[in-house]
């Protein structure tokens, strides 16, 4: 038995039918067309498939979809303002953050979380902010230079 | 004239004028990435899309007595139900699209399964979780036979078949060699006058890719009569040459979609999901994806396969190496896929980037039951370049010697012959060796800092093929001539790895000459490895004319070494040796009661077992056929 749910999906408000036991990655994927966020795991180790809910990072495969219900879900689908790209798509672009691209947008999300938090991250900060997002490209480095490069970027805005 | 580099290679297609390296260029994918538009596989969406989850074996090998799906075909949402004869051309190799090697694997078992997770059913249903239910569902009736998870225990004439195109348990080179072999010069007199032997062995353990993308494939109808594949292959040629293959149609009907792959590492080449998705696609006439979720991708999908190498060198006082002998063991798993390929590759890698005036090497590509290896990062060298280097270090060790200063001493240099009889050009070791000595502030003598890949190279024995011992037809090796005694093993240089008691095998089976020490798989010298509790073998007495028949169960009348207490998947896997071992500083494994067993087994039944097809040449040199 589906049923109705409504939230805010990347600002705008969004109603979809869930199954019973349906976890938010899959509703964003199938039911919402955004398919942004990644499957890597199922389990929450991942951090593929990470999204913000009220704010706050989440991994949406361990997410109940009808627990998201009046609250507001961010995507990396939704981060750029139509062309305009967000600081940390700009400096994970020029710092070469991203080599097959399957983990950027948990990362993404998760570094959204953190400068939204703390606009001015140490770099051990940055570093705990994706301890929950893996890579096995092995590009850490340039992915921990690119948010802080997107924190000073965005201070000096 | 030594060449200057790659750069007069593409002297006419090339100007100096570079302006790339060192600046950053940005990537041209890489706005799909940060937007989360780039199209994965599985970022395509289909209207009555169906999903395909496998029933997979429990067991490391068994026979399938019965398969009963009855109750999970009923069950809610099940579309239907593949099984190996379902698919029109189930058995395949990877590498039979360039004619290599027999095609050994079935796409989904029928009768026996060879490793654990092989895949039995593949059921299609409308969604995941009702086809992972009637997955649930599926009745298997297993008889559980002894199984084998070492590559020297597989090598042994009381070992279980693994694979039954390959009854030897070895891959067998154009039909006809049992391993791959590399013989320069000559190692064993190299070795008898050498100042030093060193010996030693070295092991690395499979590794899974894991890229965060697991592999994948959705197949949907086009209305064309084709089929769309969207793929996370790395090899997309491959994946349709082997779905046209196995699907029995014209690759024509193929529209095989791939390129953006979420992490591949070697991992997503073997083409099994193609074949499956477009199979189910044209049986259900729907669009049908077929997803490996972690656990699969964990468990299933093919890992770089474990190697184990063991390096004998000949060394001088001074450092110098005149010999280096090499037997390596290559874990295919259960099936052939890549494996062949690598111990090639490794072969060819031999003897690593060192001047060395007498090299052999034996590497075989063993079959246990395991899962199948395949491609990953470097497959076929990375472990050998690891087992080389510490053997370096090793020898610096035994002969007193800074092992950066060993390393340049040995190198290559332009104009030195190679092993494999190719002049060796664009040397740059020694120069990377002053690099690294120089970053680390790692203080080298005047004449180690002075030395060049560009001088000393070719000079004298170091320029020619040496004259390489033939046998009786011609063919390089050393095998000997009736009437020469064997060369006692040398044990110097080790410590414990000879076992009490050993002496050389010097007696065949088929009366054909016996070879030299180096020609063998050595397994005698190690003893069993299944530990004290490993059972002694019932063999009886040599039948040479069964043993021309293929046979039909394989190998439920022996156990291997080590499986003797009811083998369990988690005890199993611990007999092996996690992660790296470096036997030349880990204390080797305590030697195993069997020893004295092995040499009478060596004489008596060691050469009983395979299957001799009919025009394989006496010179198949294994343990295990002779």
């Amino acid at each position: 038995m589906k049923s109705p749910v409504t939230f805010r999906l990347n600002g705008s408000e969004t109603a979809v039918f869930v199954d019973p036991g349906a976890n938010l990655l899959d509703v964003l994927r199938r039911g919402c067309g955004d398919l942004s966020p990644k499957y890597g795991c199922g389990q929450g180790g991942c951090g593929a498939c990470t999204v913000l809910i009220d704010g706050e990072p989440h991994v949406s495969c361990l997410v109940l979809a009808e627990t998201v219900a009046g609250r507001s879900v961010e995507t990396t689908g939704g981060l750029s303002n139509g062309p305009d790209l967000h600081p940390l798509q700009r400096a994970f672009i020029e710092g070469f953050a991203a080599q097959c691209g399957y983990c950027t947008p948990g990362m993404l999300m998760a570094a959204k979380a953190l400068l939204d938090r703390n606009p001015n991250p140490t770099r051990p900060e940055v570093e705990e902010a994706i301890s929950g997002n893996l890579c096995r490209c092995t590009g850490y480095e340039p992915i921990v230079d690119a948010i802080l490069e997107a924190a000073k970027q965005r201070g000096a805005a | 004239m030594h060449a200057e580099y790659r750069k007069d290679l593409f002297a006419d297609e090339r100007s100096d004028d570079f302006d790339v390296v060192g600046k950053p260029v940005i990537r041209q994918d890489i706005l799909g990435h940060v937007t989360g538009r780039s199209k994965f596989y599985d970022d395509h969406a289909f209207d009555g899309l169906l999903h395909m989850r496998c029933v997979r074996s429990p067991h490391h090998r068994a026979r399938i007595r019965s398969v009963d799906s009855s109750a999970a075909e009923r069950q809610d949402g099940v579309v239907r139900v593949l099984g190996g004869r379902d698919v029109p051309v189930n058995t395949n190799t990877l590498l039979s699209l360039i004619n290599f090697g027999r095609d050994d694997e079935p796409l989904l078992a029928t009768g026996k399964v060879g490793y654990v997770g092989q895949p039995i059913l593949a059921i299609v249903a409308t969604s995941v979780r009702a086809a992972q239910e009637a997955v649930d569902a599926v009745k298997v009736d297993y008889e559980e036979l002894p199984h084998v998870l070492d590559v020297e225990e597989a090598l042994k004439p009381e070992a279980p078949i693994v694979n039954d195109e390959y009854p030897n348990n070895t891959f067998d080179y154009f039909d006809t060699y049992d391993h791959q072999k590399l013989r320069f010069g000559d190692v064993e007199t190299a070795f008898s006058r050498a100042d030093h032997v060193v010996e030693g062995e070295y092991q690395m353990s499979p590794i899974e890719q894991a890229p965060i993308e697991t592999c994948g494939a959705i197949a949907a109808p086009e209305t064309s009569d084709r089929i769309t594949v969207h793929t996370s292959t790395q090899a997309l040629f491959f994946s349709v040459g082997v779905t046209a293959k196995q699907l029995d149609i014209s690759s024509a009907r193929l529209h095989f979609i791939g390129g953006t792959v979420g992490g591949g590492f070697g991992g997503k080449v073997d083409s099994h999901h193609e074949p499956l998705a477009a199979l189910a696609c044209l049986a259900t006439g729907k669009p049908v994806k077929y997803m490996w979720d972690r656990a699969e991708e964990m468990q299933v999908g093919g890992p770089r396969g474990g190697e184990r190498w063991r390096i004998k060198d000949g060394v001088m006082r001074d450092g110098r190496i005149i010999a280096r002998a090499f037997t390596g063991f290559f874990d295919a798993g259960a099936y052939t896929r890549l494996s062949s390929y690598a111990v090639q590759k490794s072969t060819g890698h031999l003897p690593g980037p060192y001047s060395i005036p007498n090299v052999a090497s034996n590497v075989y590509c063993v079959f246990t039951n395991r899962t199948p290896s395949t491609a990953m990062r470097g497959f076929g060298i990375t472990a050998v370049d690891f087992a080389i280097e510490r053997h370096m270090d090793k020898v610096a060790r035994v002969v007193g010697m800074d092992p950066i200063e060993l390393r340049i001493l040995n190198a290559y240099r332009d104009g030195d012959m190679k092993a494999h009889r190719r002049e060796a050009k664009n040397c740059a070791l020694i120069e990377s060796c002053q690099a690294v000595a120089h970053k680390a502030g790692w203080r080298l003598s005047a004449d180690a800092a002075r030395a060049s890949s560009k001088t000393g190279g070719g000079e004298g024995a170091s320029g020619v093929i040496p004259e390489t011992v033939t046998d009786d037809e011609g063919r390089i090796g050393e095998r000997r001539r009736s009437g020469l005694a064997p060369e006692p093993f040398s044990g110097q240089g080790t410590r414990g790895l000879l076992p009490e008691g050993h002496s050389s095998n010097n007696s065949s089976a088929f009366g054909n000459a016996p070879q030299r020490e180096d020609m063998e798989a050595e397994i005698e010298r190690l003893g069993f490895k299944g530990g004290p509790g490993a059972p002694p073998t019932p063999r009886g007495p040599v039948d040479e004319a069964a043993s021309g028949a293929r046979p039909t169960v394989p190998g439920e009348t022996s156990r291997p070494a080590g499986a003797g207490g009811g083998p369990t998947l988690p005890a199993a896997y611990a007999q092996r040796p996690a992660g790296t071992v470096d036997q030349s500083i880990a204390q080797p494994p305590a030697q195993e009661p069997a020893a004295a067993e092995v040499e009478s087994d060596s004489a008596t039944t060691h050469f009983q077992r395979g299957v001799r097809r009919p025009g394989v040449s006496r010179f198949i040199s294994g343990s295990r056929r002779r």
